[in-house]
């Protein structure tokens, strides 16, 4: 605003007809004026509420009549229900405390029974002596920023639900996996009872006997499919055998199952090696391959009869098993021939293979399955251990006891590769070499 | 527990004179009796706290479960009054908290010695045969007024220090928050006061209790005053000229007089 009061400009353009205009129109826009038609709501109040002054905005905004509010109403009369107890809880102890409040979100109630958003901002004007007088008020019609604030909060609290919702999926899948979790476990649990059944907790102490065993399975549901046993049958003598049934899992377990009850009921009733595998031979065959399911397995089934001379003669026979190895004390090793044994259960009726030798004190006996003789040593399929690698094995160890045959074929299976990946069985009796006075000291 | 630091219990007043506990109602917290605390402490020791999860108490404190109901608030009544080790006190409380005051004393009656109920309601929902000013539709309408200002919440709470020279007992830092309160704990304590109803609980007061209502307060109008007045048979009554839900803020020397009136005539 540069005007120089009474030096007239040179008349001329509309342009400048215009300002003018709108300047008297600014000169003439009294206090009054600005006051009543202002774009917002003005009210004053005195301490108790009374409304002493409204402006023609918000008297039309609420469509009220100025004789019916001034020195009639309170401010709170303006307020829905909801804002009245705002109102009395936190926006009148605000403005008493701090003198000032601004922005805050309330409804006005409209005399057509509507509802105004509004944002309410107040001011206490005080006396002379710091005494409130009273309270000035401006309201702005907060319709549209409600509505965006209405939907903001909606947004919120559609993602707090999702949240919520997810978080409960989430819980229940927590929930599930642990369930899965407990039922493997005691599925594991049962899987292990039951694989105890298919297998002597331990081995019975023989007298003048020593003996080791051996046992993998590699399947992870601990069920395998090789099988020994060790037990008395009558007097001094005592049955053992050694096998692996065809396949692998619950059917094999099965299978092995009625492979060990079997041959220890049959080595009570005859314990000659041909008799008790053709007994079991007959129950295999049966129970299987008779009803259309060929399922059969490989055992060598043996007899020990311990001698008066320190030596035990052992009768063995074999159903399609790999033959046993013999450590001798004098340092050989060699095979137990038994060939010719057939598959057991594939046939109604069958020859089977037998073989007898004798212990002395310090031979070792060793019954094994193909764990051993097809582990793989590397990475063809065909790099497989073999029968003449064992046998040298063997008479590189001879002259040994059970546990150090144990041990060493032990050391070597974890050797290959990965370690075992076949079920595996070995079952190693010994007469013990005579006492070395050096070791055998009693002190 | 430190239930001093808990509440945010402030002591005031002679150290050997009769003890006034004074509790805040739902809103703000323990600065709503600023205005009548030097009047009050002239001659009694008053003891200020926060409910937790209003003001300056600790809100790691807050369960939703405890402050769901008024025994909760009542609780932190019995437990400021046993950490400070008060006998027979005199509590004052504001709105609802004048029905925690009825709990807290029928809880421990060697603690609270007499009652000032100022603006009290045991019942803020209409029922048969009782007016208490608000239908159950009024008070989801409250719920949403709090809703709607938790986005604009920010501007209520910025300090607003300025242009107060006249009033320098309004510190800066208390501008900030006494009326500022997290919104979920907001929602909680605002379901628990305005669905309460404590109407059965009037009868077991036997104390001496001075009823303070305001000639016009929206939220506690004068057929409830009559109500809590009328069952409590050791009740005395006074209606302050005053307006409003809170008269220690609009009329603060009436209503310190009343209370200083009260105590007087039965000591």
């Amino acid at each position: 605003m540069c005007r120089t009061g009474g030096v007239p400009e040179p008349s001329g353009t509309g342009d400048e007809a215009a300002m003018d205009a709108a300047f008297t129109a600014l000169l003439e826009d009294s206090a009054e004026e600005l006051y009543e038609s202002a774009p917002c709501g003005y009210l004053s109040t005195l301490m108790d509420g009374t409304i002493a002054r409204i402006n023609a905005t918000l008297l039309n905004w609420l469509g009220l009549k100025r004789e019916a509010v001034v020195g009639h109403r309170h401010f709170v009369d303006l307020l829905t229900v909801g804002g009245k107890l705002y109102h009395e809880t936190h926006f009148a102890p605000l403005l008493r405390m701090q003198g000032e409040l601004r922005g805050i979100a309330l409804e006005m109630k409209t005399s057509h029974g509507g509802r105004l958003p509004v944002l309410v901002s107040s001011v206490i004007k005080h006396g002379s002596e710091g005494e409130p007088l009273l309270i000035r008020t401006t309201v702005f019609d907060a319709s549209d920023r409600r509505a965006y604030e209405e939907e903001l909060l909606r947004r919120r609290q559609d993602a707090e639900r999702a949240h919520a919702e997810a978080e409960r999926a989430r819980a229940e899948a927590e929930q599930a996996r642990r369930q899965a979790e407990t039922d493997r476990e005691r599925l594991a649990d049962a899987l292990a009872v039951l694989q105890k059944s298919l297998l002597p907790d331990s081995l019975p102490a023989l007298p003048g006997l020593e003996t080791a065993v051996y046992y993998h399975t590699a399947s992870p549901d601990q069920l395998g499919g090789d099988f020994y046993d060790l037990f008395p049958i009558d007097g001094d003598r005592w049955a053992f055998f050694l096998g692996d049934v065809c396949g692998k899992g619950p059917q094999a377990a099965a299978l092995t199952s009625l492979t060990r009850y079997t041959l220890r009921a049959a080595a009570h009733h005859d314990p000659e090696p041909d008799a008790a595998l053709s007994t079991l031979n007959a129950v295999l065959h049966e129970r299987y391959t008779a009803g259309g399911d060929p399922r059969y397995c490989t055992c060598l089934f043996g007899i020990l009869e311990p001698g008066t001379d320190g030596r035990t003669t052992v009768r063995l026979g074999s159903g399609g098993h790999p033959p046993a190895l013999l450590l001798r004390a004098d340092g050989r090793a060699e095979f137990l021939p038994t060939p010719g044994g057939l598959l057991v259960g594939v046939l109604p009726t069958a020859p089977f293979a037998t073989a007898t030798t004798a212990l002395a004190p310090g031979d070792t006996l060793l019954l094994y399955t193909d764990g051993l003789t097809e582990a793989r040593t590397g990475p063809a399929r065909d790099d497989l251990y073999g029968e003449e690698a064992l046998l040298a094995f063997a008479a590189a160890h001879a002259p040994a006891a059970p546990h150090a045959v144990i041990t060493a074929l032990t050391e070597l299976l974890e050797g290959f590769g990965d370690g075992p990946d076949d079920d595996t069985a070995l079952l190693a009796l010994g007469v013990p070499a005579p006492a070395d006075p050096a070791t055998n000291d009693p002190r | 527990m430190d239930v001093r630091r808990r509440n945010n219990v402030t002591v005031t007043g002679p150290a050997d004179a009769p003890v006034l506990v004074l509790a805040h109602g739902f809103g703000c917290d323990q600065n709503m009796w600023r205005l009548v605390v030097p009047a009050l402490a002239e001659r009694y020791r008053v003891v200020l706290f926060d409910y937790v999860g209003s003001g300056g108490s600790d809100l790691s404190a807050w369960s939703q479960e405890r402050y769901s109901s008024l025994d909760g608030y009542a609780q932190d009544v019995t437990e400021v009054c046993e950490a400070l080790d008060l006998e027979r006190a005199v509590f004052v409380g504001h709105s609802v908290s004048a029905m925690t005051g009825v709990l807290a004393a029928r809880a421990a009656p060697e603690r609270i010695g007499a009652l000032v109920m100022v603006a009290p309601s045991p019942r803020y929902i209409d029922d048969e045969g009782y007016r208490g000013g608000f239908t159950a539709e009024d008070i989801d309408e409250l719920l949403a007024s709090l809703e709607a200002n938790y986005l604009g919440w920010s501007s209520a709470m910025a300090p607003l220090i300025m242009g107060n020279p006249d009033r320098p007992e309004l510190g800066k830092e208390l501008t900030n928050s006494f009326c500022a309160t997290d919104p979920d704990i907001a929602r909680v304590f605002a379901r628990t006061t305005f669905l309460s109803d404590s109407r059965d609980d009037l009868k077991d007061v036997t104390v001496p209790t001075l009823v303070l209502e305001c000639a016009q307060d929206v939220i506690a109008p004068r057929e409830v005053g009559a109500h809590v007045h009328a069952a409590i048979p050791s009740s005395h009554l006074v209606t302050l000229d005053a307006t409003g839900h809170c008269p220690q803020l609009s009329a603060p020397e009436a209503t310190a007089q009343a209370i200083l009136g009260f105590l007087e005539s039965r000591l």
